[in-house]
């Protein structure tokens, strides 16, 4: 079977999770994909770190706010009811138990839910910025990642080999290829997304995946875009 | 009425000296002092120990460059404290080369590292970084069987700033995002400059409008650099 990166689907699964009323922080990468796939009905209190609440869609050409921006320094709209804060108040949103969800991008993502995605020693150093404090202080935490590198190895691991960002604080982990649930030391996979197999997936993971006893496997009409991952 | 100077940009990065501490409002560009920032750069003060949430944009590809990122292109940090410096490729050099030290932490204790050295605590116990390589050196603290890190309080010589508006005593008002880490700085300098967009007169601000109050503020620059 030929795998093909798609991240879009990971975006329009994870979207499909959220109800309305929920506070979600999308991490910068991968995550901040998420937002265009929320269905019209459900209305979020979509947080950022820079110290927003009630962030909308992108802005028009022409018409960005130097001051309205997103996490990763990109212009964004707000909802009415947002409001903004400064940092100190947006970690006490974080940290202190404020976020239902924290969805973030991997470099690799352990069995027993630890989550590197900050750096790599000697070559690539972009900090952890929110994250340390999001996989400490959110309800449930997914991590959000195409399911292979660009090397073919996957970003599941037995054991994360890279600086840790959260200790055993991942509790769903969302590929191209399926979802992960963290449980006990190991991940349970609770949907398997078509054309894959639960077989080809565990054949492909070096990490140990028990097939849940009620995992479905599922078709999305999300068009593959075909991209290197 | 107490009046604070408004001084020009070039006073103000006269009055960075060399190895000070420094603080710099802003994330990612939104909300940074880039008037002043350009007036540093001219001066060319050097061994400042910067601390900032990022360090801006530097792209080697494009060759853009924003915010304190033309700092730290001039090589005027020692050390640089932040929690992100991803977007700027040149942070990363200098560091792997280990030209400038850099400390890299956590968003949310940064941000309540300042916080406590403007509020005059001896630090403060977080749950964030336990477990990984931010807690190498520090002391962990177990409360009520959670081990916490215990972080200890930031302040700095001199904090630059930026708000939307000032009144001529130094009241502030910040405008959307571009409020992040600036009313928190401004709590935790010795010498705290705002830079701000328009200055008003003492009692145009309704009170209740104000963020920071004016006492935490020095001196007031008129932007003339937006980004």
């Amino acid at each position: 079977m030929e795998y093909i990166a798609n991240k879009d689907m990971v975006a329009k699964r994870i979207a499909g999770i959220f109800k309305t009323g929920e506070v979600i922080n999308l991490g910068i990468g991968l995550p901040t994909l998420v937002e265009k796939y929320i269905p019209q009905d459900v209305s979020l209190a979509l947080q950022s770190e820079n110290g927003i609440m009630g962030i909308g869609p992108a802005p028009a050409k022409g018409s960005e706010n130097r001051d309205v921006t997103d996490a990763g320094g990109s212009p964004v709209t707000i909802w009415p009811g947002a409001c903004f804060f400064d940092s100190a108040t947006s970690f006490v949103i974080i940290r202190g138990g404020h976020v239902d969800y924290s969805v973030l991008g991997v470099l690799e993502v352990d069995q027993e839910g630890n989550l590197a995605n900050y750096k790599v020693p000697g070559k690539m150093v972009p900090g952890m910025g929110g994250a340390m404090d999001l996989t400490i202080g959110a309800r449930v935490v997914i991590a959000a990642t195409l399911h292979f590198q660009p090397s073919g190895a996957s970003r599941m691991k037995r054991r994360c080999t890279l600086p840790l960002t959260a200790v055993q604080e991942v509790n769903l982990v969302v590929t191209d290829l399926g979802v992960f649930e963290v449980l006990g030391g190991r991940f349970h996979l609770a949907e398997c997304f078509a054309p894959y197999t639960p077989e080809w997936i565990q054949e492909h993971t070096d990490a140990d995946i028990v097939v849940k006893n009620n995992c479905r496997t599922v078709t999305f009409d999300a068009q593959p875009k075909k991209e290197t991952p | 009425m107490i009046i604070k100077p408004i001084i020009s940009a070039a006073d103000a990065a006269g009055r960075i000296k060399e190895g000070d501490s420094l603080m710099v409002g802003g994330f990612l560009n939104c909300g940074s002092p880039h008037t002043i920032i350009l007036a540093l750069k001219e001066r060319g003060t050097k061994n400042l120990t910067l601390i900032c949430n990022d360090t801006a944009v530097h792209n080697f590809k494009t060759g853009k460059i924003t915010g304190v990122g033309h700092l730290v292109q001039a090589k005027q940090f020692r050390k640089i404290i932040a929690s992100h410096i991803g977007t700027n490729q040149e942070t990363q050099r200098q560091m792997n080369a280990g030209e400038t030290e850099v400390e890299l932490v956590p968003q949310g204790t940064l941000v309540e590292q300042v916080r406590a050295g403007g509020a005059g605590l001896g630090g403060f116990l977080t749950p964030t970084g336990v477990g990984t390589e931010v807690a190498k050196g520090k002391q962990v603290i177990v409360v009520a069987h959670k081990p916490f890190l215990l972080e200890l309080p930031l302040k700095a010589d001199v904090a630059i700033i930026k708000a939307r508006k000032a009144d001529k005593s130094g009241n502030l008002v910040f405008n959307g995002t571009a409020r992040n880490f600036n009313p928190v700085m401004a709590t935790a300098a010795a010498l705290v400059i705002a830079e701000v967009e328009e200055i008003v007169e003492t009692g145009a601000i309704d009170p209740n409008d104000i963020h920071t109050p004016s006492i935490f503020v020095n001196f007031l620059v008129k932007a003339e650099q937006l980004d």
